[in-house]
């Protein structure tokens, strides 16, 4: 009877210090992460204005604005996203829904895997012998925009494979059992079933690419371009490389200081609107498509 | 004469045998019921009827099976067509994304059938055959999923009728659902066997007896008895299928 209370208290003794231990660490982590923000916002909103956000940078970029290199941020996601989401939506319904298990398909999985764990700056090294040099495209928004796509490509065919994985098998069976072809299923069945979660993927990949400074720093990136790029290839300045610049390498870094922290405040915010896009995509398409 | 007729059925998962020498033939115009404890291998036999296991990598099988005299797993099968002349219906009543009227539509716009008319016409025929016209006529173009359990499952037994089988395949197909929507498919279940052929998997004994014609105990994989379901149920020749039917065991 003692044996078995003592067993008891020291169940429950174990548990509330496994428990207190997570609920430690997890809120740690949310504040050092509130923390982090909080820091860049404070240090940031001073400089953010509308002048700050629609004009060019003056003075050695100790002042003015950074409009350039929001624009050319926004055009880097757009080309990436351009290349990135075709092929690596067609990529993954081919791996999952038309190659057969075994190790053909093994090779290719642990091979985007390894892709997705490659250091961003050989993708840019790579970016830069394949679209600047050999295929010409020079320093241009093509370059950077591809180099960046071939960097969330192994992410995109991930969520979208875990997207179509999540499909019940039933749906395509009941497809199948009507006598409709394999693509017929997967164009009308399994992909609107699997789009919600494949869209947020594809967003939260916006995030990634609108934040790389590595592969952009040979295929793209402009230290200092005070105008707009009238087409893709063209140079163009972005956000995390310009971040990198004023802090590290500007005409004054002392001086331009609160400008990278402007910058910065700006690159956050447009990763947290693409992430809560991403929330409100998926919440209206999984509601068209809700499950019973 | 015989609709379904397996002689000597044997498959396999990779290494694993999921169905041993299975031989068993079905009547037209009759409902057969499948029963046996779980993982006996009910669903398995099913699915090779349509050949849906063909989707999982790494099978294979032996015997033959005949629907209307012909091979089904012969190299000139066309499988499209042996699954638009097999109907299936499952557990879980599984609608597509779409809305009543597509989702019935869907087998005809998926073999080519275009005239808007014959579609329509076909759309309407299998609703009101599984006695789902009152309920839904009002709105047809809102999605499936605004439909109950129920209903959901009469929409897909419409959507597998709308394309003129002739046999039916149904796994386990009330047992998502109330007793009031699970009687309403055994009626209509009794009814569609004037047209279709039906093969049902069921664990309920009462609804197999209510139902079926002729019932098939499975176990571990074999056929163990197979028979009218009045003497399946009343005198059994086997232990095994007793012992099973009297909730001994399974
Ligand atoms: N896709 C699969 N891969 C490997 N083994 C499988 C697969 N599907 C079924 N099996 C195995 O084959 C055997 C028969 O399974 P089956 O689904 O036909 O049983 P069942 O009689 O329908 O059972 P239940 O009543 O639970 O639905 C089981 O041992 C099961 O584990
Ligand atoms: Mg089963």
């Amino acid at each position: 009877m003692s044996t078995e209370k003592k067993l008891a208290n020291k169940k429950r003794r174990n548990q509330n210090i496994a428990f207190g231990l997570f609920t430690g660490i997890s809120y740690s982590v949310v504040g050092l992460l509130f923390v982090i923000l909080a820091f860049i916002v404070v240090k940031g909103i001073g400089v953010i204005s509308w002048e700050f956000i629609s004009a060019m940078p003056k003075e050695g970029m100790t002042a003015g604005g950074i409009f350039p290199a929001i624009v050319g941020t926004l055009c880097l996601v757009l080309v990436s996203m351009v290349f990135a989401f075709p092929v690596g939506v067609f990529a993954a319904i081919y791996m999952n829904e038309y190659v057969k298990d075994g190790w053909v398909k093994k090779i290719i999985k642990q091979m985007t895997n390894n892709l997705a764990g490659v250091p961003s700056i050989v993708f840019g090294l790579f970016g830069m012998s394949l679209f600047v040099n050999k295929l010409g495209f020079g320093d241009s928004i093509l370059a950077g925009g591809l180099t960046l796509g071939l960097l969330v490509l192994p992410v995109v065919i991930r969520t979208t494979e875990e997207s179509l994985k999540a499909v019940e098998n039933t749906f395509r069976q009941a497809s199948l059992g009507l006598g409709a072809s394999k693509w017929q299923t997967t164009r009308n069945v399994v992909f609107p079933i699997a789009f919600p979660n494949i869209i947020t993927g594809l967003i939260l990949s916006i995030g990634r690419v609108s934040g790389e400074t590595a592969p952009i720093l040979f295929t793209v990136a402009a230290y200092f371009l005070p105008k707009l790029p009238t087409s893709i290839f063209d140079q163009a300045m972005a956000l995390p490389y310009h971040l990198y610049v004023i802090s590290t390498s500007g005409t004054n870094i002392e001086a331009s200081r609160a400008m990278a922290y402007g910058t910065a405040l700006v690159l956050i915010v447009i990763v947290l609107i693409s992430n809560l896009l991403a929330n409100k995509l998926r919440k209206h398409f999984g509601k068209k498509v809700k499950m019973n | 004469m015989h609709k379904i007729v397996s002689q000597n059925v044997n498959f396999y998962y990779g290494e694993f045998q999921a169905l041993h020498d299975i031989s068993l033939s079905v009547k037209e115009n009759t409902v057969t019921a499948l029963i046996g404890p779980s993982g006996c291998g009910k669903s398995t036999y099913l699915r090779l009827l349509n050949r849906m296991n063909d989707l999982i990598d790494n099978t294979h099988m032996s015997g033959t099976i005949t629907i209307d005299g012909n091979d089904i797993y012969d190299k000139h099968t066309n499988v499209d067509d042996l699954r638009k002349n097999v109907g299936m219906v499952f557990q879980k009543p599984n609608p597509f994304p779409k809305t009543i009227f597509e989702n019935v539509a869907y087998g005809l716009r998926v073999n080519g059938i275009t005239d808007k008319k014959i579609i329509e016409e076909r759309v309407i025929t299998s609703i009101e055959q599984v006695a789902l016209w009152e309920e839904v006529k009002d709105k047809l173009h809102k999605s499936a999923f605004e439909l109950s359990g129920g209903q959901q499952q009469r929409l897909c037994i419409a959507r597998a009728l709308a394309i003129q089988p002739s046999v039916l395949l149904m796994d386990e197909p009330t047992s998502a659902l109330d007793p009031i929507s699970t009687s309403k498919v055994e009626e209509l279940i009794y009814e569609l066997k004037k047209q279709y052929t039906i093969v049902i998997v069921t664990h309920n004994m009462q609804q197999a007896g209510r139902i079926s014609d002729n019932t098939a105990f499975f176990y571990m994989g074999e056929l163990i008895e197979y028979d009218k379901t009045k003497t399946i149920f009343t005198k059994p020749t086997k232990k095994q299928t007793e012992d099973y039917i009297t909730g001994r065991f399974g």
